[in-house]
């Protein structure tokens, strides 16, 4: 599904990723953690197309394909997902609005037919319901005033719509309270599938509760230092990153 | 006068009409025409060393060879203006190439209280109607091109409002320049006179087919009596070729709300001018304005709100989005006389550029005279946001989609607040037909 080879990348001129290496396979859930300034959001931002996000070197296969020749609206279309760390507010834009164009958009590219208004208006309203969301946030512009708990959720609305093939969840958990942790988790594993993928970044293990990873790897200082299973991420949650850390750092 | 080609046109223009209808006209309107049209020739055209017209040259203008105004059918260019702003229910008053068209009109039935005629026949039948509203919102003399009117002025819609009258449905008022081999000039008059707590909506729409270099001058004139709740949208879609002069006057008596929309999409020069006066305690006014530009596009507004009482409340908000080499002007003076205490004023300009060679000259002009207002104003210029186009994108809309309903929602604040929905759906509509993702970008 996604091959991540030798990935470098710089941000500003400032070299964030410095050799990733990372395999998914069609139907896991991988966790990437890791401490602030890891390179987690880079990585996250690097696979949606980001514009000011440069590749030095390295590729990124994705079901096959290269993924860093795509636009980012194509990745889109092709199934790739990035939940935003801060998503954006548009004022101006109702929220039913953007993601009738957005389900369309990619509906069309996948040889769909397109959704009219109201079969689109029964879908986005039992999403909703599942994810605990009161219809009023459909008729409001796209993120504006939300609350931020609110903005992860209509995240992952928009991830329920889409039906993404490879969902990348960028520290979708933080400032989300447990029960709130909770209805995201259930969406998230609403989707899991054997023809589909997550990518979950996060800089806690808690989500990991309800998210049971397949693999977990650490980032830091812009490279995987170690990859396990769930018993890493708990691990982790115990000791934190500082004895992983001095091991990063002894020479190889 | 300099004597350049549009002022010597006009000037034969008045010689014509004071021969022809001169006549039949009212002692009292020849003065006021006399008087007006010395006004205007003692200093012409306004130049750009005129600090009000210092970013706006009006150059191209003064070299038009104006012909008198041919007898036109404009029954195509009624049905495409009527198309792209259709208002099912309403009354409707049609001026072609600036003279009353009976058979394009269709005013109907009217609510008891509520006279809408054409002036040209209401000067004939009840002149002195006309008499107590023309040139009664301001000074005729005070800017050149509502002088120019004033002397020139062929028609225009009447409409008076008794105590209390409800003009339920919308007052539709279209001027179009019909096709005509050589460039014509249409002065046109609106005179609404809004009695105690009466209501209307008057939407006046400027259009036309023409391919010749034409100009529509415009002046209107409102009064809202006490209470009264008026809405006037002023929506200028002339041909691109076009030169487009408009002044909206009001003046506001106490408790009334007036709500002004100044809508301009077409035109190569427009200068639209607002000067709005609160007249009495509790009168309050809303400004909102839409200006698109691309190609050599010139949109000028120029507003001044007088407040001239206490406790009066102007909230004005103008938006322009610029492509191409467009070039916007945005000038709004507030004035707080020295009596005006405890008034709220409110003035935001925001512009949107789409190109880096499109440009906005914004000055916001605050005179307060009075110590205990409050007074905001507020400007930007800016592009549009790289983090809401990467988010849009990251959803799968493309880039043109994604500028299209960002550009769409800027100018969503002026366009939600016009008072009736077939005109908000007209405008978003033609809002969307000019976006680059519809195929508008050359």
């Amino acid at each position: 599904m996604l091959e991540i080879r030798n990935l470098h990348a710089r941000v500003e001129g400032r070299e964030i990723l410095r050799g990733v290496d990372l395999s998914v396979r069609a139907g896991e859930v991988h966790a990437v953690m890791g401490p602030n300034g890891s390179g987690k959001s880079t990585l996250a931002n690097v696979l949606a197309g980001r514009e000011g996000y440069e590749v030095t070197e390295g590729e990124v296969l994705y079901r096959g394909r290269d993924l860093l020749a795509l636009a980012p609206e194509e990745r889109a279309r092709e199934g790739v997902f990035l939940a935003f760390q801060y998503p954006v507010e548009i004022p101006g834009v109702t929220n039913s609005y953007f993601m009738k164009a957005a389900t369309n958009a990619v509906r069309k590219h996948r040889g769909e037919p397109e959704l009219d208004a109201i079969d689109f208006l029964a879908l986005v309203k039992q999403t909703m319901k599942e994810l605990g969301m009161d219809e009023a946030f459909l008729s409001r512009s796209v993120n504006e005033g939300f609350s931020g708990g609110e903005k992860k959720r209509n995240e992952i609305l928009q991830m329920s719509l889409l039906q993404p093939t490879l969902a990348v969840l960028d520290e979708t958990d933080s400032g989300l309270d447990i029960d709130a942790l909770r209805i995201v988790a259930d969406g998230v594993n609403r989707l899991r599938g054997p023809q589909r993928a997550v990518l979950a970044i996060t800089h806690y293990q808690r989500l990991l509760d309800y998210l049971v990873p397949d693999r977990t790897h650490v980032l830091m200082n812009g490279r995987i230092v170690r990859s396990g299973d769930r018993a890493l991420a708990l691990e982790l949650e115990k000791r934190g990153y500082g004895w992983l850390e001095r091991e990063a750092g002894a020479p190889a | 006068m300099r004597g350049v080609a549009a002022e010597l046109a006009f000037a034969r223009q008045y010689e014509a009409a004071r021969g022809a209808s001169g006549a039949r006209e009212p002692a009292w309107l020849a003065r006021l025409r006399a008087e007006a049209f010395d006004a205007f020739a003692a200093h012409g055209l306004p130049t750009t060393r005129h600090e009000d017209w210092r970013f706006t040259s009006l150059a191209k203008l003064e070299t038009v060879q104006f012909a008198q105004t041919p007898e036109v059918d404009g029954t195509p260019a009624a049905a495409a203006a009527r198309e792209r702003v259709a208002l099912g229910d309403a009354h409707r008053l049609v001026f072609v190439n600036g003279r009353h068209a009976p058979a394009l009109s269709s005013v109907g039935a009217l609510p008891a209280g509520c006279r809408v005629e054409p002036l040209s026949a209401l000067l004939a039948s009840d002149a002195g109607a006309v008499e107590r509203v023309l040139a009664s919102a301001a000074d005729p003399k005070q800017r050149a091109l509502v002088a120019l009117n004033t002397a020139l002025f062929s028609d225009g819609a009447f409409v008076e409002l008794a105590d209390g009258a409800a003009l339920v449905r919308p007052l539709h008022v279209l001027y179009l320049q019909a096709s005509a081999a050589a460039p014509t000039a249409s002065h046109v008059r609106t005179l609404v006179s809004a009695g105690a707590g009466s209501r209307a909506l008057i939407v006046e729409q400027h259009a036309g087919d023409t391919r010749t270099t034409d100009f529509t001058n415009a002046v209107t004139e409102l009064r809202a009596g006490r209470d009264a709740q008026l809405q006037h949208v002023l929506i200028q879609d002339l041909p691109a070729q076009s030169f487009a002069a408009s002044a909206v006057l009001s003046r506001q008596d106490g408790s009334s709300r007036l709500g002004l929309h100044q809508i301009a999409l077409g035109a190569a020069l427009a200068r639209a001018e607002v000067e709005s006066r609160l007249e009495a305690e509790e009168a309050e006014l809303a400004l909102l304005g839409l200006y698109l530009g691309r190609g050599a596009q010139h949109p000028d507004h120029h507003t001044t709100i007088d407040h001239a009482a206490p406790h009066t409340r102007s909230r004005e908000l103008y938006k322009g989005i610029l492509d191409e080499r467009a070039h916007g002007v945005f000038h709004g003076r507030i004035h707080v006389r020295p009596h005006a205490q405890k008034i709220a004023a409110e003035q935001t300009n925001r512009a949107l550029l789409l190109s880096d060679r499109a440009t906005i000259n914004s000055k916001p002009q605050l005179e307060i005279y009075a110590d205990d207002v409050k007074c905001s104003h507020g400007a930007s210029i800016g592009q549009l946001d790289a983090a809401q186009l990467f988010y849009l994108r990251a959803r799968g809309l493309d880039l043109d989609a994604a500028r299209a309903l960002l550009t769409a929602a800027f100018a969503s604040e002026v366009l939600e607040s016009l008072p009736h929905e077939a005109l908000r759906a007209a405008l978003e509509r033609a809002l969307f037909a000019w976006l680059p993702a519809s195929g508008g970008r050359a």
